[in-house]
């Protein structure tokens, strides 16, 4: 057995998961459950970060992924997140990368920008 | 005849280095603190040619901006000496000179606290000092008059000397005001020219090396603070040392600012004046300083146990005060020195022809430093300068502090500019049209401290946790700099050392 | 023109209490802002991990302002930015000076007032590390502000001072962003923050966690080039022979928040010392009359989920103010107070039960412990001792806020005029 603390919210659950992640026990609901088995095979995160904003009312855009991606790619993805430029105006939620580096999950704005000038 | 080759090479000399007379300045002085600065105003009165140079990017950066900020009432030196003759001058002078400038001022009083009967007998040979020395108003509290007069002070405290013409002041705002005076009465000010080298001239005078530029002066004040003694050392043969002595300080929030109401000593012992509790221009309190001689004069680092120290021996004079309450601690290193001559005093004199000292100006310096700069005005006087007086000279200076105005006032400057209306400095209440003031001020300050130094934003218990960016914005914007160029203090202190992502 | 309500700060407290008192029937309803945009330190907040409590899905930030923000804009709530509140005043009604670049200076009038101005950071001033003073020394908010809004590091070999959640999320954030954050530092022997962050931010990372150490010495004329840390005793006094020294150009500081009270101070409502923050009763009003306060202004939140719902207890209260008039005086009300094991309790005080038909018939009380508990009870006694409840609770710690709901019938029978919260830990409990 494997032991993790939960993520999936801010109560921390400490976790005791089988190797293969088949079996858990001390999570308080199901999600902790989940998530000590992908913990074990398949570790995921969501990533949050800005980009670039071209004509924007500010000077960077929050973003994340929809969902979480393999945490070994969050490296990568923060590479690709580096050579985007994103064109305001841009709505909360938008997409902005369809698929992050062919995991299936997008990249999606999370606020909006009307555009203008940057601050001064 | 000359060939078309020679010709070209000559025009092309030319060309590159345009051969002007360099100027003659009259007087150069070294050192922009409290004391070039007020030397440069009283200069700037006069018909006169006067160059400052400062080592650091900014001016009052040294021992200036880090000190009791005390104008001391002058019962302390010895009498018959320069120190105490020009400590109760500058008392004396300071407060129409801060009103005239615009210079934050409180003649608070102060209290030498006395817990024995051997310091007793101490404040009654100050007394006597401070009557040679001509400090009014001088007057022993016993414990009932001492406690009516400043309840915050330990009841242990036998009895106190009190001195009414004792002031607080902001001494880098003091400095600031002197140089920003000269500068508007054309002194020129160059920062970042730290000096490397003096020759005489033949013809008399002095040529002044700073950096890769070279200046030439009749005449040469030497007001270095700690670097006094090597400045000296490059004009005259050596014939004192500066010993760098450390203060360490607490700021305590406004919180702990009615503490007390005067400036509260305790009886002076040879390393100096003892740890102070003072309120502060600003509605703080300041706490400290210890004293420690030091190696190097830059080292202004706190250490633990020179805080413990100050904080044991303050609370022995004012018990309640809360040293959680402390929003800074810093240290500043005084420019004690050891005369030759073994003569305990201010060193003001012409140490080689056309090359004068203002060195050793310690404690206290703050207050002595208008008389010091009139004392040496006159010494250049006869020296042979002729000191004739500008019939245009500008006597006075403003700056708007939002804080302190009408609402009425307020609005007009508001219709007028709306940046007026903007709070930048949530806990001094600064607005961004104090900062772009300061900004475009006669001695614009290039760092996050130097808009500190000159408007208040970021003097306040945030520390500048708050508006630290939005200052730095407007400097990178006023000075035509990328943010991540901008400065907190000196050279090399980058705020944003990670750059862009 | 007297306005119903003024609410003083648009970050997620101010947002929340403005919609429930538009919710509750107020209509003139003022949101002033000091700073260019609404959503307060949120918009700095880009990470995830907001609402889960509130929305029941995972937002960032941005996101969660955004929600209210949306909802704002579809009432007729006014928002005046850049605008920053000097003082609060007496009269028939409260009177509130405030200033920005459009309107200028002005006193406005109002029937009730909501403070929520939030907290800021501990400064290094306030932990006395001995050392030089170089750039390079910031709070984890200030480098949070400078990477997500404007886009810049504040270095790239970063040392953190605390386990506070700003200073995670922040060793999370640097290192994504290619700075090398050597090592978190935290003076006590547990951490400030919330486990998942300790779990996601440093774990993730291989970044070492240093409990029971501190800095002891900053080095770095200019900028910042060394620290030095060393292990601390019970007394968090610095362990000699224990010094690690860490070269870096960069010291965060998450060194716990402060609320940030000085209107509150200035217009004369009682302070508690426990919180930093106004002493409320149950409706979340302060000792002044129509004055209100919410969120980290109050006491320093866990979540903001949390500072949403206080919020939105205020806002129906300052709607009830107006509408109904006043909550019911001092007379039979109970005073709370911390027992064993817990550093403070909001509110401090209840209104008497049904001294008023439009109290709230139950109080919802948030709170913390001094230290981190195993197994443990959380009792309620009375101002005569009497238990008058007891919950059960895995674990708790400081870093985490405790909140339970104490329903009107066990308040009506509370005697002695006091209620006390204290925490017992079973016998053998495994503190972790």
């Amino acid at each position: 057995m494997k032991e993790l603390i939960c993520i999936v919210c801010p109560r921390g659950c400490r976790l005791r998961v089988s190797e293969d992640g088949s079996q858990t026990e001390g999570n308080a609901c199901p999600r902790g459950a989940a998530y000590a088995q992908a913990e074990v095979t398949n570790p995921i995160r969501t990533l949050t970060s800005t980009v670039r904003v071209l004509g924007g009312l500010r000077q960077r855009l929050p973003v994340k992924t929809a969902s979480p991606i393999p945490k070994s790619l969050l490296g990568a993805a923060m590479k690709e997140l580096r050579e985007l430029r994103v064109q305001a105006p841009v709505r909360e939620g938008a997409i902005l990368i369809p698929d992050l580096l062919r995991t299936g999950v997008p990249l999606v704005a999370t606020r909006d920008d009307p555009g203008g000038s940057v601050k001064g | 005849m000359q060939s078309i080759g020679d010709c070209i090479c000559f025009t092309l000399f030319l060309l590159i280095t345009p051969k002007e007379e360099p100027k003659l300045y009259d007087v150069l002085i070294i050192g922009c603190g409290i004391v070039g600065a007020a030397a440069a105003w009283e200069l700037s009165r006069y018909r006169l040619r006067t160059i400052v140079l400062e080592e650091k990017n900014d001016v009052a950066a040294g021992t200036t901006k880090a000190n009791s900020a005390i104008l001391h009432a002058g019962y302390d030196p010895p009498p018959g000496t320069l120190m105490a003759r020009l400590n109760v001058e500058g008392s004396r002078m300071a407060e129409a000179l801060c009103a005239a400038l615009d210079v934050p001022y409180r003649k608070t009083g102060s209290l030498v606290l006395a817990f024995s009967r051997e310091e007793r007998a101490l404040l009654e040979e100050l007394l006597r000092r401070g009557e040679r020395n001509c400090v009014p108003g001088l007057e022993l509290l016993d414990r009932e008059a001492l406690s009516r007069r400043e309840p915050g002070v330990s009841p242990q405290a036998l009895c106190a000397l009190y001195a009414p013409t004792a002031a607080i002041v902001s001494p880098w705002e003091y400095a600031l005001a002197l140089a920003e005076t000269a500068v508007r009465n054309g002194t020129e000010l160059r920062l970042n020219s730290g000096v490397t080298a003096l020759e005489p001239l033949p013809q008399g005078g002095w040529r002044v090396t700073a950096g890769s530029a070279a200046y030439e002066s009749r005449f040469v004040l030497n007001a270095a603070g700690v670097q006094g003694e090597r400045i000296h050392g490059l004009a005259a043969p050596a014939s004192f040392h500066i010993r760098p002595s450390r203060g360490q300080y607490y700021l305590l929030d406004k919180s702990q600012g009615n503490q007390v109401s005067h400036v509260v000593f305790q009886c002076p012992g040879p390393k100096g004046k003892g740890v102070l509790v003072a309120p502060t221009v600003h509605g703080n309190l300041l706490v400290g300083p210890n004293a420690e001689e030091i190696s190097d004069g830059e080292d202004t680092a706190v250490t633990a146990a020179g805080l413990e120290q100050v904080a044991a021996m303050a609370a022995r004079s004012v018990p309640g005060i809360s040293l959680r309450e402390c929003i800074r601690s810093f240290a500043g290193v005084r420019a004690q020195a050891e005369r030759f001559d073994g003569v305990d005093d201010f060193i003001i004199q012409e140490a080689a022809p056309g090359f004068f000292d203002l060195a050793g100006i310690k404690s206290p310096g703050l207050t002595a430093a208008p008389a010091a700069a009139r004392y040496a005005a006159g010494l250049l006087r006869e020296a042979g300068l002729s000191l004739e007086e500008k019939p245009d000279f500008i006597s006075s200076r403003r700056r708007i502090r939002f804080k302190d105005l009408s609402m009425e006032e307020r609005n007009a400057l508001i219709r007028q500019d709306p940046s007026y209306g903007r709070v930048i400095c949530r806990c001094e209440t600064v607005t961004e049209g104090e900062i772009l003031a300061a900004l475009r001020g006669p001695i614009p300050p290039c760092s996050i401290d130097g808009v500190k130094r000159r408007c208040g934003a970021g003097l306040g218990r945030c520390q500048g946790g708050f508006c630290g960016p939005r200052v730095l914005e407007l400097l990178a914007r006023e000075r035509g700099i990328p943010p991540e160029q901008v400065l907190q203090e000196q050279e090399g202190s980058v705020v944003l050392a990670g750059g862009r992502i | 023109m007297i306005y119903d309500l003024i609410v003083v700060g648009g970050g997620p407290a101010g947002l929340a209490a403005a919609l429930s008192a538009w919710e509750a029937g107020l209509r003139r309803i003022l949101i002033l802002e000091r700073d260019r945009e609404l959503g307060g330190i949120l918009n700095q907040c880009i990470h995830n991990g907001f609402g889960l409590h509130y929305f029941q899905e995972e937002l960032t930030g941005p996101e969660y302002a955004g929600r209210f923000v949306r909802l704002l804009r579809e009432t007729d709530i006014q928002v005046l930015s850049d605008a920053m509140v000097l003082n609060i005043g007496d009269g028939d009604v409260l009177r509130v000076q405030t200033v920005d670049p459009i309107m200028g200076c002005r006193e406005l009038s109002t029937r009730t007032v909501i403070l929520a101005m939030g907290c800021r950071e501990r400064t290094r001033g306030a932990i006395g590390t001995p050392g030089n003073r170089p750039a390079g020394i910031l709070t984890a908010g200030a480098a949070q502000r400078y990477l997500n809004i404007e886009g810049c590091l504040v270095g790239r070999r970063a040392v953190i001072l605390g386990s506070g959640d700003i200073g995670l999320i922040m060793a999370r954030r640097m290192t994504l962003e290619g700075a090398k954050v050597l090592a978190c530092l935290e003076v006590m022997p547990y951490s400030g923050g919330l486990t998942r962050n300790l779990v996601q931010c440093l774990e993730d990372f291989g970044i070492p966690l240093y409990l029971s150490h501190t800095v002891t010495e900053i080095q770095g004329r200019n900028r910042l080039e060394r620290v030095l840390a060393a292990r601390v005793d019970e007394n968090r006094r610095p362990v000699p022979g224990t010094e690690i020294a860490f070269d870096c150009d960069t010291l965060l500081l998450s060194v716990g928040l402060i609320p940030e009270n000085e209107l509150t101070r200035q217009a004369g409502i009682e302070i508690d010392r426990r919180t930093g923050g106004p002493v409320v009763w149950e409706n979340m009003e302060t000792s002044k009359r129509g004055v209100f306060a919410c969120g980290n202004v109050v006491h320093v939140h866990d979540l903001v989920d949390f500072v949403t719902m206080e919020s939105r207890r205020a806002g129906a209260a300052a709607a009830r103010y107006v509408l109904e008039g006043p909550a019911a005086g001092e007379e039979g009300a109970l005073e709370l107070s911390n027992g064993e094991g817990v550093s403070y309790t909001v509110p401090q005080r209840i209104h008497k039960v049904n001294g008023n038909a439009r109290q709230n018939e139950k109080a919802e009380i948030f709170f913390r412990v001094n230290r981190v508990c195993g197994k443990s009870q959380i009792l309620v006694e009375d101002g005569e001792g009497n238990r008058l409840a007891a919950f059960r609770r895995e674990r708790m710690a400081p870093g985490e806020m405790e909140r339970m709901t104490l329903p009107a019938a066990l308040l009506e029978r509370a005697a002695g005029g006091r209620l006390t919260v204290s925490v017992r830990e079973e016998k053998g409990a495994d503190v972790q």
